[in-house]
């Protein structure tokens, strides 16, 4: 037994390591069933069009699958029971029309994945293209193309929230800030893609997937809806998975597709997505407009917001999550962690032909921390405040934790004033300001920024019951067995895409039963062998699949204290539970043992053993479950040469409460991770379309992410106040990097340019945009 | 994003090369480092018939210097010259150029001749061999031909190359002991491509002075004697008139940096 510490807050390296790092893990391209089949998709080149004709040369129309050929297949519906919400049918083929540039039209089947794109390209579809929705604002306009043809309008949803009289405060306020903001369209880009590999298993008689996959049980339930077929018919597997980020949190029409395929074909099929169609077809997350109005007094002390906000949320509703998700969280999380009397807000889910929206790592809250934050700094350039003071004015006290705001968002725990001055002092804002006062030799120009934001986490049934999706996440369940050896073995329904959920839950484990996290093994990902669970994301499963292996071995260790009191000869109230073994007063016996006895030697059982044995299924939730909100105060540094518009960051820190760790470098890795990915939103990522729909990037020669090169050396400094909700303290923490670097980065880009009196306003920030700012402000 | 079927030759000289490229009854194309090649054949927006790769050829890969010429084979790579193949060169302009060019995963294996050859506006090597004032040998079954790169490039991804021939070499004039150079690329992301380039070459000796600018919508565009130390956006907005408000304030600002490390 390692006697350095294992369980909850120990920076233990990641068990997964061993198979990532020696190339030995298995993904969804590694496997390749005797006799597979390839396919290729035949996409839309168009944005908005109807489909006249499929001509296939009939030489090959064996091998080619268009709408009329599934039989029985029923479109996703991704429904919300938010009023007012109009669903869409998605077909999984495209019928008569085409909605968006990459919508699957047909399915080519080949022996190899370049003959299935020969056949791809014989396929000739005659289009009659219609007026292309391009931009979530033209969208709305009465003569805009109506791209669902029953419909009033292209919005899927519009929302409002009026708290407080926000008339009032607009007469009373000293200060008027009006801003108008844009976010990019993004596609998020794991290192791996999608995939998918189904096949017929006709002992079993049932459908066997695997896909790369956040959310295995989801996508069952989904298969199930689409395909008419049982619960118990579908196995949904999904292997390691190289990141998700929300892009694997989906059902596919990809995967509806391929199950039907393998039964018509009676051979397994694949496919594995290029990044062609990744870009090209998948651009999809984001997207925001924003009018905001901010009122505050003379000092800076916000007194109302009101806003317009659009999210331009594609063509479809997404299943689970749906069209509507995101724009009606903006209504709801625009006030970030602020304190103030008034809040009005607008939103619409703008239809538009582009791919459907999924909500990427932080959802909404990366462009609503953008738009309140370089509002918040507007606002202090107006009171003549520094950035940070104006903030401290305005963020809860730790004394009023817990803390209900303005849209009634229940803040467990946490002290904001606390976090943000750890920021200030780290990214050293004095020496900054010094330094402003001369000239740089470089000629360049020098700016510090701050965003402050919380996250929303493990949030459960209560807030999901109320949107009305597919999917409502109630009690995470874990099944927890000790095997004859006197291993551990947990299965969840949560899937692992990079979180390293094997070490941290080994450690829960550790923490609760002193066994050793190398005895522990994780099963997930696969809804044979796993109990049901809505799956990762939402940053949930440190709270979640954290409380219910929790739960799960502390019900695992009556059963085998109550084993081992039998076997010691001493009263179940005498022993407890200590280092992997069962303690009595004067004596001991390890799990082990009583998993030997118990499997092997049960002629060695008392006769009155509790025959309960040594495998549990609990499920777990918090009692408040509203979710943990965990918070960061980010701090950036830039260089701006007002030349060619190029932003160096020069410093970068992050200041992260996210409650008790339970892996600090974990955690670490998380905010690394997280933050590059908010300076790509930044700096770089941008999917930009053409009027005709038309996305214009298409390979990542012109899709920027951000690489080791751009990533400065983030500074980590952790504040760990425990949520009183949870079962250890801890929070959820898996998004937060990647909300607060746009707003950080673009007040200090504006901080940098304020002397021009100029401002940015939309992401990303690159050259031109901050050429035209500076341009701008010259005439 | 696989390619389409082509079938594959790897000939030892050039004279097989030129063999195999005047066969008239079959669309060739010619790979050497492949890494502009390759991404156009997953794409497929190349679908050659054949592929005649010619990186086993040991005269393409000299690195010579011949009385007042450095000659360089078309299958040289960056990070040889990167790694000093050139070293010291005019000044040690190669080397430093070379080392910028994307990343060191496409230096080992890109080519000077196939980024010639290819003829991207926003590739480094076009940009720097036309200040320096180099030629090139292209060779067919037939013959062989001499000319300066400046009429050998004639517009963005087009060259002088007729079917049949190849690209064999690249002749780069010596560089008199007072000449000074300058070099400025802006990428929005490093490795990736220019959104423009400046080099700048200046012979005192001669009184001479020559800049190009690349990453432009046509071929780089080459500049004789006329900019000075403060007039970078005239000379810009005369020479690449259609490039937008952007582009021109970036060119004139990588020509001024170009110039300023020249005379540095």
């Amino acid at each position: 037994m390692n006697d350095a510490p294992q369980g909850v807050g120990a920076a233990l390296p990641r068990k997964e390591d061993e198979r990532y790092m020696r190339g030995r893990g298995r993904y969804i391209a590694d496997i390749k069933p005797n006799g597979v089949r390839d396919v290729a998709f035949v996409r839309s080149p168009l944005a908005h069009a109807r489909i006249r004709d499929i001509r296939i040369p009939p030489d090959i129309r064996s091998q080619v699958f268009i709408a009329e050929d599934l039989n029985g297949v029923r479109a996703i519906r991704a429904v919300s029971a938010l009023p007012g919400f109009k669903v869409s049918e998605q077909p999984i083929l495209a019928i008569d029309k085409v909605r968006y540039v990459g919508e699957i039209v047909a399915v080519c089947v080949a022996a190899t994945r370049a003959e299935a794109e020969d056949l791809a390209a014989m396929v000739d579809i005659d289009y009659e293209e219609l007026p292309a929705n391009h931009d979530m604002l033209q969208a709305r306009s009465p003569d805009a193309a109506l791209i669902h043809e029953d419909w009033s309008e292209n919005s899927f949803l519009e929302s409002f929230v009026d708290v407080g009289d926000i008339e009032a405060i607009a007469t009373q306020a000293s200060i008027k800030v009006e801003r108008e903001f844009r976010t990019a369209r993004q596609c998020m880009a794991p290192i791996e893609g999608r995939g998918v590999v189904a096949e017929w298993d006709t002992r079993l008689e049932q459908l066997i997937l695997h896909s790369a996959t956040q959310m295995p049980h989801i996508v069952r339930s989904g298969l199930a809806e689409c395909l008419n077929l049982d619960h118990g018919r579908i196995r949904v597997i999904a292997p390691d998975v190289g990141g998700g980020f929300g892009y694997k949190g989906i059902l596919l029409t990809e995967e509806v597709a391929l199950a039907w395929l393998t039964r018509r074909l009676g051979r397994p099929v694949r496919w594995i997505e290029d990044r062609r169609e990744h870009l090209t077809a998948n651009a999809n997350c984001r997207e925001h407009h924003y009018k905001i109005t901010a009122y505050a007094d003379a000092d800076g002390k916000l007194l109302g917001l009101e806003a317009e906000a659009h999210v331009d949320s594609g063509a479809y509703s997404a299943y689970p999550f749906s069209a509507c998700l995101e724009s009606a969280q903006v209504g709801s999380i625009l006030p970030g962690p602020y304190d103030f009397e008034a809040f009005r807000c607008r939103t619409w889910s703008s239809c538009t032909n582009k791919a459907p929206i999924l909500p990427y790592r932080g959802v909404a809250r990366t462009g609503v921390c953008f738009a309140l934050e370089l509002v918040l700094d507007a606002i202090a350039r107006e009171a003549g405040r520094d950035p940070h003071d104006i903030r401290l004015s305005n963020l809860p006290s730790p004394n009023a934790m817990p803390f209900d705001n303005i849209t009634a968002k229940h803040f467990d725990s946490g002290d904001y004033p606390t976090c943000l001055k750890t920021a200030v002092e780290a990214i050293n804002f004095e020496g900054i300001r010094a330094r402003q006062k001369t000239p740089e030799a470089d000629g360049r120009d020098i700016g510090v920024g701050f965003s402050i934001f919380c996250e929303q986490g493990a949030h459960g049934t209560t807030v999901y019951a109320g949107w009305g999706i597919p999917m409502v996440p109630g009690h995470e369940q874990c099944s927890a067995r000790i095997t004859p050896d006197g291993e551990l073995e947990l299965r969840i329904g949560a899937h692992s895409h990079g979180q390293g959920l094997e070490t941290t839950l080994a450690q829960v484990a550790h923490e609760i039963l002193g066994i050793d996290p190398g005895c522990v093994r994780l099963v997930h990902g696969d809804t044979g062998v796993t109990p049901y669970s809505t799956g990762t994301w939402g940053s949930r499963c440190m709270v979640m699949s954290g409380g219910a292996v929790a739960t799960a071995c502390e019900a695992l260790a009556e059963r085998a204290k109550r084993i081992g009191a039998s076997l010691l000869q001493a009263e179940e109230a005498e022993v407890r539970i200590e280092g992997g073994s069962v303690v009595a007063p004067n004596s001991d016996i390890s799990l082990t043992d009583i998993a030997k006895v118990w499997y092997l030697k049960p002629q060695d059982l008392p006769s009155d053993v509790d025959p309960s044995g040594l495998e549990v299924t609990v499920g777990y939730k918090p009692e408040v479950d509203t979710g943990t909100f965990s918070y960061a105060a980010h701090a950036a540094v830039v260089a701006v040469d007002t030349e060619t518009g190029h932003i160096e960051i020069l410093d970068y820190v992050v200041v992260e409460d996210g409650g008790v760790l339970v892996n600090p470098m974990i955690a670490d890795g998380q905010v690394y991770g997280g933050t590059i990915q908010g300076i790509g939103t930044a700096l770089y990522e941008e999917m930009i379309y053409d009027e005709r729909g038309q996305p214009l990037a298409s390979t990542l020669a012109d899709y920027l992410l951000p690489g080791s090169v751009e990533a400065p050396n983030i500074r980590v400094i952790h504040m760990e106040t425990p949520s009183p909700y949870t079962r250890f303290g801890q929070k959820g923490i898996g998004e937060s990097g990647a909300i607060g670097p746009p707003a950080a980065i673009g007040n200090a880009v504006n901080d940098a340019i304020s002397k021009y009196n100029t401002e940015i306003h939309e992401l990303p920030i690159t050259p031109r945009r901050v050429l035209t700012a500076l341009q701008k402000a010259q005439s | 994003m696989k390619p389409a079927h082509f079938e594959y030759e790897r000939p030892s000289t050039i004279d097989g090369v030129a063999e195999l490229l005047a066969d008239n009854n079959i669309f060739n194309r010619v790979l050497a480092g492949g890494q502009s090649l390759g991404p156009m054949l997953n794409l497929r927006l190349a679908q050659p018939e054949r592929l005649i790769d010619i990186t086993s050829i040991p005269e393409l890969k000299r690195a010579d210097r011949d009385g007042d010429y450095l000659t360089l084979g078309a299958c040289v790579t960056h990070s040889s010259l990167e790694d000093g193949a050139a070293k010291g060169f005019a000044h040690g302009i190669l080397e430093s150029v070379a080392r910028g060019i994307a990343c060191r995963a496409v230096r080992n294996r890109g080519t000077i001749g196939g980024s010639i050859a290819h003829a991207d506006p926003a590739a480094d090597w076009p940009v720097v061999l036309l200040a320096l004032g180099a030629e090139i040998t292209v060779s067919s079954a037939n013959e062989q031909r001499h000319m300066s790169l400046a009429e050998f490039l004639k517009a963005p991804f087009e060259t002088a190359l007729q079917r049949g021939e190849i690209l064999t070499a690249v002749h780069i004039p010596s560089v008199p002991q007072n000449a000074r150079w300058g070099y400025y690329k802006f990428c929005r992301m490093h490795g990736h491509f220019a959104e423009t380039i400046a080099g700048v070459f200046l012979d005192p000796d001669r009184g001479t002075s020559r800049a190009v600018i690349g990453a432009t919508e046509a071929r780089p565009t080459i500049i004789e004697t006329t900019f000075t130390d403060n007039n970078a956006m005239e000379v810009i907005e005369a020479h690449i008139p259609n490039a937008d408000w952007y582009q021109r304030k970036l060119h004139s600002v990588a020509l001024k940096r170009a110039l300023e490390e020249a005379r540095a």
